[in-house]
């Protein structure tokens, strides 16, 4: 098995696991029990977690706030200052076209509100164009929030640029980190941002176990009315295993991190040659060069997604495709089936459900994973290019 | 190991389709699209003088149910008469193929449509009103309703 499907998904590091077994065994008391040591333990067992969380992101471990997933610190950094009382009154957010679901959608559901939101266009490398930003911000700007690293794309925007923009209009930046937090730098304060969405099965740590950075003096809504959690951010019993594993997810990256990242930028670069030399009607997607460590991702002329997605699969091969065909194969309906708006933003030609494919590597990638996709990736063109009624023998 | 969205039937066809080609000669092409998703899905037929289907084959750009439902609906096809030809449904090779995922059965009605298209341009070939298939096809349904 070749697993190229780490944006959705890392294998956790075994120490990982070993740090959170225990409180998914003896050590289960309830962080908010402060009168015997069990609680406490746990209790001390999260702040630890927050300490190693902060330190990788350059942030005071009063400012990171633990959820159960990116999508809710996503969900909690739009709707949190959207429904605070402290912005009153403003009523536009700024995002880009290449956004996760849980942004646009938190965005989408806001407009009932009477938030209006400009989604800003993205050039054929799927970079924002900061002009654009700057007319977007107007007086009534509340918030931009922007993907530093697209997990469809692998682009990287130039976070630094933006956070200083939004600087000096004034206005909120939240920063959506989920896919580039543990593999690339991501720095608060470098970024100027205000909000930053991070998540520990994107790097080595467990499902269910998220964070989101508030800097101190921003003021949000929580999503969820309950006790005293969180600072009252995010009431409701902590994942105390996934967030004693996020920490350590977060300790051995702030260690590691840069090590992988040469040796998954090296990988990337071999395949995105070799997949360039294959064949004239292979197109990679995203910016070559400001890109996530180890993500290569591209369409191909005349055959479909899904196809190439099952190919894969069948040699051993587990990636993922953002044609519409395997967008939703559970639906009841075939309407709920759509081509990647990411795709689609970049002017990769939707209508024809072009046959798109991301492998994202992480540190276990091995040379020799990348030389079988090397090896089988012609074949399994081949095969499907002799089928298809658009492909005529070049 | 857990199952996967599709049949054992759909992946074998998918993997080894049948009659994946070409008929240079042929005497009847349909090609339909699905503008949902954009598959594609072209049969070309080798109808003899007794109208019957000597070869079939099919070219598909599409996911894994459009290229089983093609390969399915070829095999089914090979010997029939035009009159069986239009009698089979997309059911029947849903049927074939032990099922479609809900999201896929679009797939299935693309090759009953893409068999009405070669059928009318194969009419069209040999000098007759397409619309005949049409007509054949609502009497079929006529017969399978009462």
């Amino acid at each position: 098995m070749i697993y190229l499907d780490n944006v959705a998904g890392t294998k956790p590091d075994q120490r990982v696991i070993e740090k959170m077994l225990p409180f998914l065994t003896e050590k289960y008391g309830n962080p908010s029990a402060h009168f015997y040591p069990l609680g406490r333990e746990a209790f001390q067992a999260i702040n630890e977690a927050r300490e190693d969380v902060a330190n990788l992101i350059n942030a005071d471990a009063d400012e990171i706030v633990f959820t159960s997933c990116g999508t809710e610190s996503n969900n909690l950094a739009i709707k949190g200052v959207a429904n605070s009382f402290k912005y009153e009154g403003k009523k536009h957010i700024i995002i880009s076209e290449i956004e996760h679901f849980s942004i646009q959608n938190s965005c989408a559901k806001l407009g009932n509100q009477g938030y209006k939101t400009t989604k800003l266009k993205v050039d054929n490398n799927g970079k924002i164009d900061l002009d654009q930003l700057r007319k977007a911000i107007s007086d009534d700007t509340l918030i931009v929030s922007i993907i530093h690293a697209n997990p469809e794309i692998g682009v990287i925007q130039d976070i630094e640029e933006i956070g200083k923009i939004c600087k000096e209009k004034g206005v909120l930046f939240h920063v959506d980190a989920i896919a580039s937090t543990g593999h690339i730098e991501v720095d608060v304060k470098k970024f100027n941002c205000d909000l930053l969405s991070l998540s520990a099965q994107n790097f080595y740590g467990p499902r269910g176990a998220a964070a989101l950075y508030i800097k101190k003096g921003v003021n949000i809504s929580p999503l969820f009315d309950g006790g005293f959690q969180e600072n009252g951010y995010r009431s409701g019993s902590e994942n105390v295993p996934g967030i004693v594993g996020l920490g350590e997810a977060a300790r051995i990256a702030k260690l590691e991190m840069h090590q992988y990242a040469e040796k998954m930028t090296h990988l990337r670069d071999k395949l995105i040659k070799a997949l360039k030399g294959m064949f004239s009607f292979l197109h990679i997607t995203g910016d070559e060069k400001d890109r996530l460590p180890g993500h290569v991702s591209f369409w191909i002329e005349y055959i479909e997604g899904e196809s190439l997605l099952l190919w894969y699969s069948l040699k051993g091969i587990y990636a993922a495709s953002g044609s519409a065909c395997s967008s939703n194969i559970l639906a009841e309906d075939e309407e709920d089936l759509t081509a990647s708006h990411v795709l689609t933003a970049i002017g990769v030609p939707n209508d024809i459900c072009a046959g798109s494919i991301t492998f994202s590597m992480s540190k276990y990638t091995e040379e020799k994973d990348i030389d079988e996709v090397i090896k089988v990736t012609p074949e399994i063109v081949n095969r499907l290019c002799e089928m298809s009624p658009y492909y005529k023998k070049q | 190991m857990a199952k996967g969205p599709y049949s054992d039937k759909v992946m074998d066809h998918f993997m080894n389709p049948r009659n994946m080609g070409e008929i240079e000669d042929a005497n009847g092409v349909g090609e339909v699209g699905n503008p949902a998703c954009g598959d594609v899905m072209k049969l070309f037929f080798k109808i003899d003088d007794k109208g019957i289907i000597q070869d079939v084959k099919f070219k598909t750009f599409g996911c894994g149910a459009a290229i089983a439902s093609s390969s399915m609906a070829t095999e089914l096809l090979k010997g029939k008469s035009v009159e069986e030809v239009l009698e089979l449904t997309n059911n029947a090779i849903v049927e074939a193929l032990d099922g479609l995922p809900p999201a896929k059965i679009h797939c299935s009605v693309m090759a009953e449509e893409a068999i009405e298209a070669a059928l009318k341009d194969y009419y069209k070939r040999i000098g007759q009103d397409p619309s005949i298939v049409d007509e054949m096809k609502a009497k079929i349904k006529a017969k399978v309703k009462s």
